[in-house]
């Protein structure tokens, strides 16, 4: 029971980390129709971008308490949606109106091109970061099993929850989260009511960016590493949460990052760690094979 | 003299390989309305697209108050004063119609608060639905909000595609008595587009007949209803 309650509280935090780049594929299908495969490369860039931050904050003796965790998000969260608009800019927006292929193969190219950018300018080694974020609540104790809430575990749920409420307003509320919705039930028309669809279009890869650099700077600290590849397989998880939420469904891929985060988590301490990522592959293949439309997504376009 | 508002002078497009516009001229005065009409495939719909920038003019050219558009982006044109109610309405089927109506008034740099009294009076059914997503209205409903939608942006030209396509006799009535209550209110300029020729003809001051992308007749409303060629073409010859 103290197990279990362990494991979900570790599913949680993980899947809140998948659910903020998900949310980024799904923005991103959402308005032009295509899988940014480069969106898992850009959360590792975030990743890297916390890392080089924070390595810089220790070195000056200023890595101390929330306000440099929240510098370092801010940091990151500017650096990586730099990132994201230039790719957009450069890989996907002169592929516009082109065959439906071309931005796909174009994101493809991106992904390739961001690790060994990465690879190069970084290094291919593994970088370690000493915890930076230590200690936790004990929540309950049941032999000698302590169930415990981490401090670092808070900050995932807390900050994951923030970024998300702020997200949740922009595209609810605001003017460009009205454009952002309209350019993606109807592009011609945003235009035709004088919205500046480019500009849109770049917005939400940009939104989508600094939300994966949160997730980057996240999972940097609570696993204390960061490679080149790493975008890899988080994205492909990522992106397995957005498929099983529903594509196109901002709700449906934070639902479907935090089943993913909880899934592999129960995986991993029942049947096999070495294993935990087939668990969330084979969760893909089965949710493409029996709910291509995922658990929060449309049926079928509404007919106007 | 009258000042033109709209001039479009020789304007040719297509899509493709596929010409649908071979040159087409003609002009829309401040405070008329105006329509062209013309069978199905005519390319009635690629003309007001093409004001609009989308499909790009491939010759000739566009003039909104003398000043030249043809090049703009979309987005430029719809801010400078133009709006459109196009064919299929194309209502934003998952925002409500408040949002809708928002969505015409914030780009072009309008105040939603002021925009909307004048919409909901001129259809206060959308008031009544405002809170209802655009997708689940009745066909005149969607009619009606789509024009909204244009108006919010108070645009110095209308351009309005079929208002009447689909609707029950009695409602597109309604939304024909809209457009000429706020031509003769606020001197609003439009250019409707319309296969119901007749009702068309009798609210427009002038018209132009589009056959297969040329510009093969026009006149005046009345002059047009009594030629033999568009009552056989247009008007089922049973007016
Ligand atoms: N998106 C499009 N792609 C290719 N051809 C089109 C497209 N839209 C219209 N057309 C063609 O252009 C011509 C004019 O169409 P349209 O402007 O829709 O006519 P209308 O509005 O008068 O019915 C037709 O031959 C039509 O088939
Ligand atoms: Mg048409």
């Amino acid at each position: 029971m103290a197990y279990a309650l362990q494991q979900l509280i570790n599913g949680i935090s993980l899947g809140m980390i998948y659910g903020l780049i998900a949310v980024g594929y799904t923005m991103v299908y959402g308005i032009i129709g295509m899988i940014n495969f480069a969106h898992g490369d850009i959360f590792m860039v975030g990743a890297f971008i916390s890392l080089i931050a924070i390595l810089m904050l220790i070195s000056g003796g200023m890595m101390e308490g929330p306000a440099a965790i929240l510098l370092v998000l801010v940091i990151s969260m500017a650096f990586t949606a730099l990132y994201g608009w230039t790719v957009e800019r450069v890989a996907y927006r002169p592929l516009r109106g082109s065959f439906r292929l071309a931005p796909l193969i174009s994101a493809i190219g991106m992904s390739i091109v961001l690790q060994n950018f990465v690879q190069v300018s970084q290094g291919a080694r593994v970088k370690p970061l000493e915890p930076q974020i230590t200690g936790g609540v004990e929540l309950m104790r049941e032999g000698n099993f302590v169930v415990q809430l981490s401090y670092m575990q808070i900050l995932i749920i807390v900050s994951t929850l923030a970024v998300l409420a702020i997200f949740t307003w922009l595209v609810t509320q605001t003017a460009l989260g009205r454009a952002m919705r309209a350019c993606e039930q109807d592009r011609k028309m945003a235009a035709l009511l004088g919205i500046n669809t480019d500009r849109t279009i770049s917005l939400a890869f940009v939104i989508g960016a600094a939300l994966a650099s949160v997730a980057g700077t996240l999972y940097l600290l609570r696993y204390g590493i960061a490679d080149f590849f790493m975008g890899f397989i988080v994205g492909v998880k990522a992106f397995t949460a957005a498929v099983l939420g529903g594509i196109g469904s901002l709700p449906g891929a934070v639902l479907g990052g935090l089943l993913i985060g909880l899934i592999e988590t129960f995986w991993s301490a029942y049947f096999s760690v070495q294993y935990k990522d087939v668990a969330a592959f084979g969760i893909l293949v089965l949710a493409l094979v029996f709910l291509p439309t995922g658990l929060l997504g449309r049926q079928e376009v509404e007919k106007v | 003299m009258a000042q033109t508002m709209l001039e479009v002078d020789n304007l040719a497009t297509g899509y493709g390989a596929v010409q649908a516009l071979k040159g087409v001229s003609l002009h829309v005065d401040k405070g008329e309305i105006v329509t062209l009409i013309g069978a199905n495939g005519a390319g009635k719909s690629t003309l007001l697209m093409s004001i609009c920038g989308e499909p790009r003019a491939r010759a000739g050219r566009v003039l909104l108050d003398g000043e030249d558009i043809t090049a703009r982006p979309t987005h430029e044109i719809m801010r400078g004063g133009v709006a459109q109610s196009p064919e299929g309405r194309r209502i934003f089927p998952r925002m409500s119609v408040l949002e809708n109506l928002v969505m015409g008034a914030q780009a072009a740099g309008q105040d939603p608060a002021t925009q909307l009294p004048r919409v909901y009076d001129l259809f206060p059914r959308l008031k009544e639905r405002q809170a209802q997503r655009g997708g689940t209205l009745s066909g005149g409903e969607q009619q009606m909000l789509a024009i909204g939608r244009a108006l919010m942006s108070r645009p110095r030209l209308l351009l309005l595609d079929e208002p009447s396509l689909g609707l029950a006799p009695l409602i597109s009535r309604q939304i024909f008595a809209a457009i000429r209550a706020l031509n003769e209110s606020e001197g609003l300029t439009v250019l409707l587009v319309e296969q119901n020729a007749n009702q068309a003809l009798r609210l427009a001051h002038r018209g132009y007949v589009l056959v297969t992308g040329r510009i093969t007749m026009s006149g005046s409303g009345a002059e047009l209803l009594a030629r033999p060629e568009i009552r056989d073409a247009y008007l089922g010859g049973s007016h």
